[in-house]
């Protein structure tokens, strides 16, 4: 039961933190090339794109973010479900919603809003499962 | 019409695949004795050399490569809610190819995301 619970947790843990690491590498990305400006798509504009992106803070912050994303999943895969992790995963669609009404002030259409309503709901329905149902390789000693 | 879905099914097909492998490749590796950032270093140290992971980053490639054509081919508003059946795809995958045991609550929840995802995106 203790095992169970721990399992639970971390697997929250995880969860979580590729939510937040996707969702926080995606705005910080999406802000780093809006820094930059349109691409050009030109051999020259390409160039100077990759240029001004290898020399911006903001998007070496934000691959430094989804590189904990991808940390972060395959971790969680190591033990958990993968039908458990991959739902549980598009609550960062609604934190998204949620942080673009609250920060951003952003008006968000009904559809939309069902749409948070029910991956809510999805995730829940799916977080009352065992995260595990599958054999795992013994832990191996790091 | 016939190139928008061959696009949607590699874009599918393809990232579903590819994270398949690489959850085949996770569990073969067996999880990190501990969760410090020394040790989880250690455990993807690992884990990117092991087969299935090298098998799966090609096939997330194709599918993001598929992504893009399709986005320069129709609206955002028609190909991200489609690719939300991706959702349904990787359940079926974890159900048979992964050995998965997806109960109903699961299978209910993946449904209800999938729908959500789509009406989102759709805006």
């Amino acid at each position: 039961m203790a095992s169970e619970r721990r399992l639970r947790i971390k697997t929250l843990v995880m969860v979580l933190s590729m939510v937040v690491c996707a969702n926080a590498g995606d705005l910080l990305l999406k802000r780093g090339m809006a820094q930059i400006g349109a691409v050009g798509l030109t051999a020259h504009g390409i160039a100077q794109a990759f240029r001004l992106t290898i020399a911006s803070e903001t998007i070496w912050l934000a691959i430094f973010f989804l590189l904990g994303f991808m940390a972060s999943y395959m971790t969680v895969l190591s033990w958990a479900d993968y039908s458990y992790v991959m739902p549980a995963g598009a609550f960062g669609y609604a934190v998204l919603t949620f942080l673009a009404v609250v920060f951003l002030h952003e008006s968000v259409s009904p559809r939309r809003w069902v749409g948070v309503v029910l991956i809510c709901v999805g995730v829940l329905l799916v977080g009352q499962t065992k995260p595990r149902t599958t054999e795992v390789a013994s832990e191996v000693a790091a | 019409m016939i190139r928008v879905i061959v696009g949607l099914a590699v874009l599918i097909l393809g990232s579903t695949g590819g994270e398949i492998a690489i959850t085949h490749g996770m569990k073969s590796t067996g999880e990190p004795a501990q969760l410090r950032p020394r040790a989880v270093l250690q455990f993807l140290g690992r884990a990117v050399r092991n087969g299935w992971f090298l098998v799966g980053v090609p096939l997330m490639a194709l599918s993001f490569y598929s992504l893009l054509l399709l986005l320069s081919w129709e609206p955002i508003s028609l190909v991200i809610p489609a690719s939300a059946l991706s959702y349904v795809v990787g359940t079926f995958g974890a159900k048979y190819v992964l050995r998965e045991d997806v109960s109903v609550a699961r299978w209910a929840g993946v449904v209800l995301v999938c729908i959500g995802v789509a009406l989102v995106a759709a805006g």
